[in-house]
C-alpha cells in the first residue's frame, strides 16, 4: 500500500507531493488530465505573493506580515480565518528557498506590473514553468504519476480516508491529500451555485478562464460525506474577460483594461457603473462579477483613439470603426440608444489634467452612474469596442481545514485526510481577490498537507504531527 | 503604480500622442512595416499578439522583451524579431497557449520558418534566395562539384592522384597562386553577398536613432551576447531545451565547439597567410607552428561541436522549431565536420603518397563551404548578430508606449 495519495497535479498537489516524499513517504500522485494539459489552473498562475522584511532577489522594499494581513483583510471583507491567514502568509516568506531547490526560478515583475514588484514574486516563464519543475524533481525523488487518472470517489469511515477509486480500481493509501481544485468547470454546479437573474441562468454564459478538469467531483463528494463546508458557492475569482476568449484555459490573456479609459455599456446601451472608480487590481476583481448581471451576461468597452497605447495590449483586436453609430452597429448594440448613452456621457465629461497614473481630475457632473476619475469625451476616431463576460479564474466554496490542513468533519479534524489548494482555499480567502494569493495559499497549505500526510502514514498512531509541521514552516 | 506620464494632458495632446503610440513611433523604414505579411510572418503576428497580453516569458530572452516595446507586429518588426529568437525552446515548454491549446502557440517554430524566409528575402543577388529552400541538395551538389573540380584539376597538373611524398609541400600539387585566386574570390563574394544581404535586412529594421552615450555601449553588449550565446541559457543561466521540458547547457557548449573551432581554422588561415605574404615562410609549416596548432585545435572544435549539435538535433523535441530546415542544418554540420576532418587527415598524412589526394578532397570540401556559405545555415549567425545588435540599441531607448499597469 502506498503511504500518501496526492489527487490533482496542480501546484497544491505538486507541493504536497514533494513534501511528502521528502519526509520519506512512498508517493503516488493521480493526475486527471492528460499529461500535456497537467497542472490544472497552476498553469495559467504567475507570481505568488510573499511577505518580506526587506528587499529580496525579485522583490522590492518591504511587505510584513501585518500589511499582508491588511490587505487580506480589506479585499475579503473579513470572511476569512485569521489563523490559516497569517500562516499561509508567514509560510510565503519562507518558501522560495524550497521552491527554488526544486528548480523553480524567478524573474522581476513583467513590464506592465511594476506595482506588484514589492509584493509578488513572478516565476520565470510563468506557472506552466513552475508545473514542469515540480514535475520533474517528483519524477527524479520517485513519486509515481499517473496522468489520465480521474478518481471519482473515495471512501471514508468515520472521516478517515481508506482508498480513492478509479472507474472499479480501487486504489489504497495510509493518508491522502485531495487537491483536485475547486469546481469552476462543473457547469451544472455553477449554473445552480448562481442560480437565476431576471430569468436568466447567469452562469450559462460564463468563460472558464483555467482548466476543464475542475469539476468538483471530489469536493461534493466530501462535502455530502460530512466535512465541514466553508464559503459561498456563488463567491469565486471573476474578471471580465474578451467574450471570443475560448470556453476552458482563456487564461490572463484574455483580460480587457480599456475599461478606465472609456464607457462600459449593456446589451441596451446604457452605462450600468463608474469605469473610473478605481485602479486595475480593484477593478480586475470586481467587473466580472458586474458584467455577470448585465442582460445577457454581455458588456462592451468603448474607446476612442486617444486611448490606444494606454492599456495592457488587449490578445484580440477590438472592433474598430470610424464613428460610433456604425461601431455599435458592428457589434450588435442599438446606434439611438447607444449614442444616446455616449452623446449625455460626453456632455457630462469635466476635462481637467488627464492623468491616468493617478486619480485624476477627469470627472462627470449630473450623470447617472457617474465616472469618477479619467473621464474623456469619446470624440477623436477611430473607435473600438470589445465585448466582455464573465470569467471565472476558480471558485471559493471548499471544505473546512485546521493548520495541519486536515479536512474537518463536524469540527474533528481527520487522522488521514488532507486538502490543499482550490479545494480548501475558501478559508483563507472567503471573497474577493489579492493578486498571487491563491499560489500562496496552495504553497503553503500544499506543503503543509504533505508533510501531515506523511507523518500520519508513517509515525505511529496517536503522534501529533508536530515534526511535519515544521518541516513545512 | 505606472510611472508619471508626460505633460500633454490636453485633448488635442493626447489624441496626437496617441496616433503616435498606436504607430509605434516613427521608424525610418515605416513603409517596409507596413508592407503586407505573408503567411509565415502572420503567424508570426498573430502569435505575438497573444504573447504581448501575456508576457510570462519576458525573463527567457530578448525577444519577449523586445516584443513588449510594440502594440503591433509589421513586416519589419517580424523579420527583427524572428532573426533574434536563438530557438532555446524555453517558451515553447512553458507555454499556457502551446498546442492542443485551441490557440496554438509555439513560437520557437513561427519564429524559425520567417528566419529561413529572410534569409532567402535578403540574399545577393536575389535569385539565389532559392537555394536556402533547396539548401540539402545544395550542399550535396557543391560538395560532388568541389571534389571534381580538384581531383580533376590534381591530374591536369600532376598526371596522377598518387605521387612519391613531396614532404608536404601542397603547392607542388596545386600552386599558390591558384589557390589564392580560386579561394579569394570565392570568399570574397561569400563576404559580399552576405555583407549585402545583412546591409538591407538592417535598412529595414534599423532602430534609426542612437541611445544616449552612442552606439558603442550597444555594440560590445551585441558582441558579448553572440559570442557567449547569452540567448540560450534560458534566463537563468541553466541553458535550453532539446528532448524535453529539462534545461541543459550542451547545445550552447556544442556551439561554442563549433564557433570558436571555425575561428581557430580561420586564425590559422590568416596567420599563415602573414607567414607567407609578410615574412616569405611557406607552407608546410611544423606541427608546432602556430598555424598548425590554431588549425588542429579549430579542428577538434568543429569535429566535436558538429557531431554534438547534429546529435542533439535528432533528439530534439517534434513541436520544437522548424523540422523542415532540418536539411540545411544538417548540410551545414556535415560540411563543417568534414572540411575538419580532411584538413586533420591532410596534416597527419601530408608526408605520405595520398598527400596530392587528400589535398585534393579537402580543398574540394572546403570549397563547397564557401560556396554555400551565403545560402546555407552560415547566415544565420550575420542576421542574429544584426537582431541582437538591434536588441542592444533599442533596449537603451526609450519606449514609446504608455501602458497603464495591470
Amino acid at each position: 500500500m502506498v503511504d500518501v495519495l496526492v489527487i490533482g497535479g496542480g501546484n497544491a498537489a505538486l507541493c504536497a507531493a514533494l513534501m511528502a516524499r521528502e519526509a520519506g513517504a512512498s508517493v503516488l500522485l493521480l493526475e486527471a488530465s492528460p499529461r500535456e494539459w497537467r497542472g490544472g489552473n497552476s498553469i495559467h498562475t504567475r507570481n505568488l505573493r510573499c511577505m518580506h522584511d526587506e528587499p529580496q532577489d525579485v522583490l522590492t522594499e518591504a511587505y510584513p506580515e501585518e500589511e499582508y494581513w491588511q490587505d487580506l483583510l480589506k479585499v475579503t471583507g473579513g470572511i476569512t480565518d485569521e489563523k490559516l491567514a497569517r500562516l499561509a502568509i508567514r509560510h510565503s516568506s519562507t518558501c522560495r528557498p524550497w521552491m527554488i531547490k526544486h528548480g523553480v526560478r524567478f524573474q522581476n515583475s513583467l513590464s506592465g506590473t511594476l506595482h506588484l514588484s514589492r509584493t509578488n514574486a513572478f516565476f520565470l516563464g510563468g506557472g506552466k514553468a513552475l508545473v514542469n519543475a515540480y514535475f520533474r524533481s517528483a519524477e527524479k525523488l520517485g513519486v509515481e504519476i499517473r496522468y489520465d487518472t480521474k478518481v471519482d470517489r473515495i471512501e471514508l469511515v468515520n472521516g478517515e480516508f481508506r482508498a480513492a477509486y478509479v472507474g472499479d480500481q480501487r486504489i489504497e493509501a495510509k493518508a491522502c491529500v485531495v487537491s483536485s481544485g475547486g469546481f469552476e468547470s462543473n457547469r451544472e454546479w455553477l449554473r445552480e451555485a448562481w442560480g437565476q437573474h431576471e430569468g436568466e441562468w447567469v452562469a450559462d454564459n460564463f468563460l472558464i478562464r483555467g482548466t476543464r478538469y475542475n469539476t468538483g467531483v471530489l469536493l461534493k463528494q466530501m462535502l455530502e460525506a460530512g466535512a465541514d463546508k466553508i464559503g459561498d458557492p456563488a463567491q469565486c475569482h471573476a474578471v471580465a474577460i474578451d467574450a471570443r476568449a475560448p470556453l476552458y484555459d482563456g487564461g490572463i490573456c484574455t483580460r480587457v483594461d480599456c475599461v478606465s479609459l472609456g464607457i462600459v455599456v449593456n446589451r441596451d446601451g446604457r452605462r450600468f457603473y463608474d469605469e473610473g472608480e478605481d485602479f486595475w487590481p480593484k477593478r480586475y476583481a470586481i467587473w466580472g462579477r458586474l458584467v455577470a448581471f448585465q442582460p445577457g451576461q454581455i458588456a462592451y468597452s468603448i474607446i476612442d483613439a486617444k486611448a490606444v497605447g494606454r492599456f495592457m495590449p488587449p490578445v484580440f483586436p477590438g472592433e474598430k470603426a470610424n464613428d460610433l453609430p456604425t461601431l455599435a452597429r458592428q457589434v450588435g448594440l442599438d446606434p439611438d440608444d447607444f449614442m444616446k448613452t455616449v452623446n449625455e456621457y460626453n456632455a457630462a465629461c469635466k476635462v481637467g489634467t488627464f492623468d491616468h497614473s493617478v486619480l485624476d481630475d477627469c470627472h462627470t457632473e449630473g450623470l447617472t452612474p457617474a465616472k469618477t476619475h479619467w473621464a474623456l469625451p469619446l470624440d477623436t476616431p477611430p473607435f473600438y469596442a470589445y465585448a466582455l463576460r464573465p470569467g471565472i479564474t476558480f471558485t471559493y466554496l471548499g471544505v473546512k481545514i485546521d493548520e495541519n490542513a486536515s479536512v474537518q468533519f463536524g469540527g474533528v479534524p481527520s487522522r488521514n485526510l488532507f486538502a490543499a489548494g482550490e479545494v480548501s482555499a475558501g478559508n483563507v480567502l472567503g471573497k474577493g481577490y489579492l493578486a498571487g494569493i491563491g499560489v500562496t495559499i496552495g504553497t503553503a497549505f500544499g506543503r503543509i498537507a504533505g508533510a501531515a500526510a506523511a507523518h500520519a502514514a508513517l509515525a505511529p498512531a496517536n503522534s501529533k504531527p508536530e515534526g511535519a509541521l515544521s518541516a513545512a514552516a | 503604480m505606472p510611472p508619471p506620464e508626460p505633460a500633454s494632458t490636453t485633448l488635442d495632446g493626447l489624441t496626437r500622442e496617441a496616433a503616435r503610440l498606436g504607430a509605434g513611433g516613427a521608424a525610418p523604414a515605416a513603409a517596409f512595416n507596413a508592407l503586407p505579411l505573408t503567411d509565415a510572418e502572420g503567424e508570426v503576428a498573430r502569435q505575438m499578439q497573444i504573447c504581448n497580453a501575456c508576457r510570462y516569458c519576458e525573463g527567457s530572452c530578448a525577444v519577449f522583451p523586445a516584443m513588449t516595446r510594440r502594440l503591433e507586429f509589421g513586416k519589419a518588426d517580424v523579420h527583427y524579431l524572428a532573426n533574434l529568437c536563438h530557438n532555446c525552446g524555453a517558451c515553447l515548454h512553458a507555454c499556457q497557449y502551446a498546442p492542443p491549446h485551441e490557440f496554438g502557440i509555439n513560437v520557437p517554430k513561427a519564429m524559425a520558418v520567417v528566419r529561413a524566409q529572410t534569409y532567402s528575402d535578403y540574399a545577393f543577388p536575389q535569385a539565389l534566395g532559392a537555394l536556402y529552400r533547396h539548401n540539402g541538395l545544395l550542399v550535396s551538389l557543391a560538395i560532388a562539384g568541389g571534389l571534381a573540380l580538384f581531383l580533376a584539376l590534381a591530374v591536369a597538373l600532376k598526371g596522377g592522384l598518387w605521387h612519391e611524398p613531396l614532404a608536404g609541400n601542397f603547392y607542388a600539387v596545386f600552386p599558390h597562386n591558384l589557390m589564392v585566386v580560386m579561394f579569394g574570390s570565392v570568399f570574397g563574394f561569400a563576404m559580399l553577398a552576405l555583407g549585402i544581404g545583412v546591409t538591407r535586412f538592417w535598412r529595414n529594421v534599423s532602430p534609426g536613432e542612437v541611445p544616449e552615450g552612442g552606439n558603442a555601449p550597444a555594440a560590445a553588449e551585441a558582441v558579448h551576447n553572440a559570442l557567449k550565446l547569452k540567448y540560450l541559457d534560458g534566463g537563468h543561466g541553466e541553458g535550453c531545451h532539446n528532448e524535453d521540458d529539462r534545461f541543459n547547457t550542451t547545445r550552447r557548449l556544442y556551439h561554442h565547439f563549433t564557433f570558436y573551432g571555425f575561428m581557430l581554422c580561420f586564425a590559422s588561415t590568416s596567420v599563415a597567410t602573414i607567414y607567407h605574404y609578410a615574412f616569405g615562410l611557406q607552407a608546410p609549416y611544423a606541427y608546432t607552428s602556430l598555424p598548425v596548432i590554431l588549425g588542429t585545435l579549430g579542428g577538434i572544435g568543429l569535429l566535436v561541436g558538429p557531431v554534438g549539435l547534429w546529435r542533439l538535433k535528432t533528439q530534439r523535441h517534434p513541436m520544437h522549431g522548424d523540422s523542415a530546415q532540418n536539411p540545411m542544418d544538417y548540410g551545414f554540420l556535415a560540411l563543417l565536420f568534414l572540411v575538419s576532418l580532411t584538413g586533420l587527415l591532410l596534416m597527419v598524412l601530408r608526408n605520405t603518397g595520398a598527400m596530392g589526394l587528400l589535398l585534393a578532397v579537402h580543398l574540394g570540401v572546403v570549397m563547397a563551404l564557401f560556396v554555400t556559405l551565403p545560402y546555407g545555415k552560415f547566415a544565420h549567425g550575420i542576421f542574429r548578430s544584426a537582431a541582437l545588435l538591434k536588441w542592444a540599441i533599442e533596449r537603451r531607448l526609450p519606449s514609446r508606449l504608455r501602458l497603464g499597469s495591470d
